[in-house]
């Protein structure tokens, strides 16, 4: 089980995830040598998955954000598999992720302007099997993205 | 600023692994290390990669809940858009807080440590968040993440 020096090592790696092992070594009371032995014990457990670069879409010039939120028809028994296996072919789509509730699943989706996602869901989106019903929701902001888990 | 086929594998490959270092990414895209490091400067320059993040197995730390919220303000006007977004991206449990045009007007994406835990951050987190009016919850199931245009 983690212990308390982990957790001070995985808050500290949340927030900065370029730091060195003499670095957080200052940040704790471990030496670097007890650190790097720590991080590769958290990465062998599968605790520590690894580092994401964080690419900013709208500076690479996708600038329309969509958060498409999507009802199966659930009397189809292989609706979601068929679904799943068809949104994963949709380029644009960055984010596919099935619910407990109202909604089954929610596809993030990308887009260069109003015009390129108005084709992306006329020719894609809508084609994709066993759809029931569809709501979206556009991102005007995000307001907080760090998916920090509060350790 | 036009992106050629080299910048999007060098993206591609950063999502997948922030950690690598521009000689061994030039040496995975054929590319010098020097060529490889000054379009990776000229990324961040750009603010396309925005840095990096960690990528923790929220399970394996004790967080076996998480739910996407959908926020309707009661009063709007009235609240400042800004005194909800101040309060709400101060509660550690929610790790995403984005602004959204359709049914609602703020998603969430909250984790718990079990539904018990989902219940109290709920109730006393975010039901007393100034503004707040219609709620919905949808637990996620399944989710991935996909490399979008980057190919």
């Amino acid at each position: 089980m983690l212990d308390a020096d982990d957790k001070a090592l995985l808050r500290s790696l949340q927030d900065d995830p370029a730091l060195t092992a003499p670095e957080l070594a200052a940040l704790t009371h471990l030496t670097a040598a007890q650190v790097t032995r720590r991080v590769e014990r958290l990465s062998e457990a599968g605790i520590l998955m690894g580092q994401t670069a964080l690419i900013n879409w709208a500076a690479l010039g996708y600038t329309v954000q969509v958060s498409l939120r999507i009802t199966l028809d659930k009397t189809i028994a292989r609706a979601f598999d068929d679904f799943l296996i068809a949104a994963r072919l949709v380029p644009e789509v960055l984010e596919i992720q099935t619910f407990l509730g109202r909604v089954d699943v929610r596809l993030s989706l990308v887009a260069k302007d109003l015009a390129h996602y108005q084709t992306v869901y006329r020719n894609q989106v809508l084609n994709l099997p066993h759809i029931a019903d569809i709501e979206a929701l556009m991102t005007v902001s995000t307001v907080k993205s760090d998916r920090r888990l509060p350790l | 600023m036009s992106r050629d086929k080299i910048d999007y594998d060098i993206l591609r490959q950063l999502s997948r692994d922030a950690r690598q270092s521009a000689s061994q990414l030039g040496r995975k895209l054929n590319l010098s290390q020097p060529a490889t490091w000054r379009r990776i400067k000229r990324l961040r320059e750009d603010g396309v990669l925005a840095g990096r993040q960690l990528v923790l197995d929220a399970e394996k730390l004790g967080f076996d809940v998480t739910v996407f919220l959908g926020i309707k303000l009661a009063t709007k006007g009235r609240v400042s858009l800004e005194d909800f977004e101040r309060a709400v991206t101060a509660i550690p449990e929610v790790q995403t807080v984005e602004h959204v045009l359709g049914l609602y007007d703020y998603r969430l994406r909250v984790v718990a440590r079990d539904l018990a835990d989902f219940e109290r951050v709920l109730r006393r987190r975010i039901m007393t968040l100034p503004g707040v009016g219609d709620v919905e919850a949808n637990v996620l199931l399944s989710e991935e993440r996909r490399p979008g245009p980057l190919g």
